[in-house]
């Protein structure tokens, strides 16, 4: 039994298979819909900050997708260079030009476990089970990046003290008062992390006998 | 709901003031409560015009539903007017220079004013007369707004996308126009009717008049794809010498005709001076005066199998080939007519007597019969032939002293001013019209005071094929005691109608003041129907092409560029700060500037002036603007911005530096 066969795991004999389709089926189910989940956050904003002071009714949007920032970001910039803060562009360049490569792979990854009959899958899933939190973390970076190294030459960086927007709920910035929410995008990735959590534990009760079976060399 | 808590208020306050009946025509002191019985009751406010103030009455933020488009007078320039809160909303530079807008600063809107030149002599005022809204299938469709000036024969193309003006044509062939601006159902013509004949070429001594002074009506081709008048596919309908007044275009059965007065028939020159009578008396005579009936579907046919002469590079329709060829046909009216207004189903001309107390109501249909039978009482002088009037003739109807114009709702009543009167009265329509009112047709049922001398009124879409007759604007042209005395010079009076309920009386409104000019004429629009751009499509517009701007500066782009002695600047606007901030140029020296203003907020728009040098530009979000001139006085300039942009809208300057 080579290392590889080890890490891929054991084949279920067919006569099994038809007996029990439903053991099988539901953790292929479960991850399989993770990893589609994952792709199609893809084309749906993941944040969203919305501004708003009275001259602007409507309030400004800054909608944060995985590669790029839609909405009112002239705006926003316009404003931000009062204070100092660096356009929304240099945010992000390197995760941003990677996300779609990154998140196809781990969507692969996570398809891939579904093959994988050996405890190997749970390692195969764990960027894309973790991923939610490194998007969160990651986010918070540039927010805390952005909002506290203001150029000292800006017209108002007297008066703006250096701050970090809110990851999450509201906040205050000059005249503006901001709200943050976690959009669709994001949504969609935590529920792919928990269907690849419950996909997980599926995949351990149908596949964990035959594997222990198989590295005892009982199994072909 | 609203509505029916402000109702509910009004007849609270109706109630309380019919008790008390008290009409104060001064205004009290200072009203401290929040009770609107006991305000109106201390303002002096009847229970009429508390109905008056709720019917007009617009709180922040919300939008008037119909949108009036007015002239401007002698400013050259149309009003944007909001209904019923009879709000000024917007002042379109069109013919003269407007600071504000930057109109006649910039190189772009200098080049479309240099459009309106007579003979090259730069003209800095306009007559502005008759707006008049595109059409689509006889229904206005809030693309277009044309609009003629009397006193130098001149129509401009105003771009409602954005609300400016694009064009302006200058007739080559006349100086003065009135029967303008007019279209025909799908705005495929543009009509402007002159006024005071005269050569169309050179000089002519008035004995000369019959022979060498002329009448004409224009009809500019329009391109509704480029937004323009194609001055070379236009042409004139030559004329007899009478006095062109105002024209209509036919619409649905009518459709294909145009129809003019005149008055003037006379021919008589004046000369009070010399012994005889004057022109008011001299061309007051004849008992009639003649309706141009003219048959434009011919005409273009005409024009197009090259009957037509070129004067002044302008092709000129000929009055001998006209008059052989039927495209015109002369109908008699009570002399000295005003207004020729066409009903909404093409059928009926309502020719307003102005010093006869009359309409005289003409039927197309009887019309056309008349002409085809050659039904003619004879051919006037210059072989036009003159359709006998009782053949043509639906009815005449007494509607009061000196009526002018008329125009219509969907409800088979028509709505007609009456100058001497000072009023406006409302009358029903015959013939298939009667099934819509269920009244006698041709009746007057309903007579409103205006203040004072209105001119023309305003229907909401009141013109058209499916009129619309909400409400009604008076024109007047004397307000006397309306409003607070400012001086021997007054203010016009527009004054808003409710003419909403048919069975019901005609109600006055509202008085708005206008003081920049005299608005002749004005159009009411649905406001939905209006649909203009927030902010320039994208940064670097030129909006007289509606298209990208060849100096578009995009940020990162500014420079500053010499050859020879030309300097050129292509400089970005954002708030709160232009780039560059320094130019530099030797006295001497060309300068061409171009601000492109790089925003895409609404209403960040940003001013340019350079103090100096008479500047001052408007630049809106998007828009790339141009100015250009020699730096013919050394010293330093500071240039700013001239729209309050931002908290920083102060610091937004820079300095030109002009070496000896």
């Amino acid at each position: 039994m080579t290392w590889l066969d080890k890490i891929i795991g054991p084949r279920i004999p067919d006569s099994v298979l038809h007996h029990e389709r439903r053991r099988f089926r539901r953790p292929t189910l479960l991850l399989g819909t993770a990893a589609l989940l994952l792709l199609i956050s893809i084309f749906f904003p993941y944040w969203r900050i919305r501004l708003y002071a009275p001259q602007y009714p409507g309030g400004l949007v800054a909608k944060v997708y995985v590669n790029r920032v839609e909405g009112d970001v002239r705006e926003i910039d316009a404003l931000n260079h009062y204070i100092g803060m660096r356009p929304l562009e240099e945010a992000a360049q390197l995760e941003r030009s990677l996300s779609i490569i990154l998140i196809a792979a781990m969507a692969l990854l996570v398809a891939g476990a579904i093959y994988v009959h050996s405890p190997w899958a749970a390692v195969l899933s764990l960027p894309a089970l973790l991923y939610p939190l490194i998007f969160l973390a990651d986010l918070y970076y540039w927010l805390w990046n952005f909002g506290t190294n203001l150029d000292p030459r800006a017209p108002l960086s007297s008066s703006v003290k250096p701050f970090v927007p809110p990851l999450l709920g509201e906040g205050k910035v000059g005249q503006f008062r901001v709200v943050a929410i976690w959009d669709i995008g994001l949504w969609l990735a935590i529920l792919a992390s928990i269907l690849i959590l419950v996909g997980l534990y599926y995949h351990r009760k149908a596949y964990k006998p035959f594997y222990e079976a198989y590295v005892r060399g009982e199994m072909a | 709901m609203k509505r029916n808590t402000l109702l509910g208020l009004a007849g609270l306050a109706l109630a309380a003031l019919l008790l008390i009946g008290c009409r104060g025509g001064e205004q009290t002191g200072t009203v401290i409560s929040d009770d609107p019985m006991e305000i109106a009751r201390a303002r002096g406010l009847s229970p009429a015009d508390v109905v008056a103030a709720v019917k007009t009455y617009q709180p922040t933020g919300k939008y008037d539903e119909y949108i009036m488009f007015a002239s401007g007078g002698h400013s050259g320039q149309v009003l944007v007017i909001g209904i019923p809160s009879m709000r000024l909303l917007k002042v379109i530079g069109v013919f003269t220079p407007e600071p504000w807008q930057g109109w006649g600063f910039s190189k772009e809107t200098q080049e479309v004013l240099a459009q309106g030149n007579y003979d090259g002599k730069e003209l800095t005022w306009g007559d502005v007369h008759h707006p008049a809204l595109s059409e689509t299938n006889g229904d206005y469709d809030g693309q277009f707004l044309f609009v003629n000036e009397k006193a130098n024969a001149r129509v401009a193309v105003i771009d409602l996308r954005d609300f400016e003006t694009k064009q302006i044509v200058k007739n080559p062939l006349s100086l003065s126009d009135h029967g303008g601006a007019f279209v025909t159902p799908n705005t495929e013509w543009v009509i402007e009717g002159g006024q005071y004949a005269a050569p169309f070429e050179g000089y002519a001594p008035l004995d000369q008049y019959k022979e060498r002074y002329r009448g004409l009506i224009t009809f500019w081709k329009f391109d509704r794809e480029r937004g323009r008048i194609l001055p070379e596919q236009s042409f004139a309908l030559e004329l007899p010498p009478y006095w062109q007044d105002v024209c209509d275009a036919g619409k649905q059965v009518s459709e294909g005709w145009v129809f003019c007065n005149s008055f003037n028939t006379e021919m008589a020159t004046g000369g009070v001076e010399k012994g005889n009578p004057p022109f008011e008396a001299g061309a007051s005579q004849r008992d009639m005066d003649y309706l141009h009936v003219i048959n434009l579907r011919k005409a273009v046919e005409l024009v197009e199998a090259g009957r037509t002469r070129t004067i002044k590079g302008f092709k000129v329709l000929p009055l001998d080939v006209a008059a052989a060829e039927g495209v015109l046909y002369f109908v008699p009216e009570p002399k000295s007519p005003h207004g020729v207004d066409v009903s909404p189903d093409g059928n009926y001309l309502v020719i307003a007597g102005k010093l006869d107390p009359h309409a005289t109501i003409y039927n197309f249909q009887k019309i056309q019969e008349a002409i085809a039978n050659e039904r003619f009482s004879g051919r006037d002088d210059y072989g036009v032939p003159i359709l006998d009037f009782d053949a043509v003739i639906e009815t005449q109807i007494e509607l009061g002293l000196g009526p002018l114009h008329t125009q219509f709702d969907p409800n088979g009543y028509a709505y007609t001013s009456l100058f001497l009167e000072s009023a406006v009265v409302r009358w029903t329509l015959g013939g298939p019209w009667a099934e819509k009112h269920g009244r006698n047709p041709w009746t007057v049922v309903d007579k409103v005071s205006v203040h004072y001398n209105i001119g023309h009124l305003a229907v909401a879409e009141g013109d058209v094929v499916n009129p619309d007759g909400r409400y009604l604007v008076a024109m007047n042209k004397w307000s006397v005691d309306r409003f607070a005395n400012v001086g021997p010079l007054l203010p016009q009076n527009f004054q808003l109608i409710d003419i909403g309920n048919p069975n019901g009386p005609m109600q006055l409104l509202y008085d708005m003041p206008i003081a920049l000019g005299e608005p002749h004429y004005a159009q009411i629009i649905k406001a939905d129907k209006l649909q203009p751009w927030e902010v320039y499509p994208e940064v670097g517009w030129d909006p007289s092409t509606q298209s990208r701007h060849p100096a578009a500066t995009r940020p990162g782009e500014e420079r500053i560029e010499r050859r020879g002695n030309t300097v050129e600047i292509w400089m970005t606007a954002t708030r709160s700060h232009f780039t560059p901030e320094h130019v530099e140029v030797r006295k001497g020296d060309r300068v061409i500037w171009h601000i492109t203003n790089i925003e895409r907020a609404r209403d960040a728009t940003h001013g340019f002036s350079l103090p100096g040098y008479n500047f001052n530009l408007s630049i809106e979000p998007g828009e790339t603007a141009t100015i250009e001139f020699v730096a013919d006085r050394d010293g330093v300039f500071a240039f700013y911005c001239t729209e309050f942009c931002s908290a920083l809208h102060l610091e937004m300057a820079g300095y030109f530096l002009v070496r000896p």
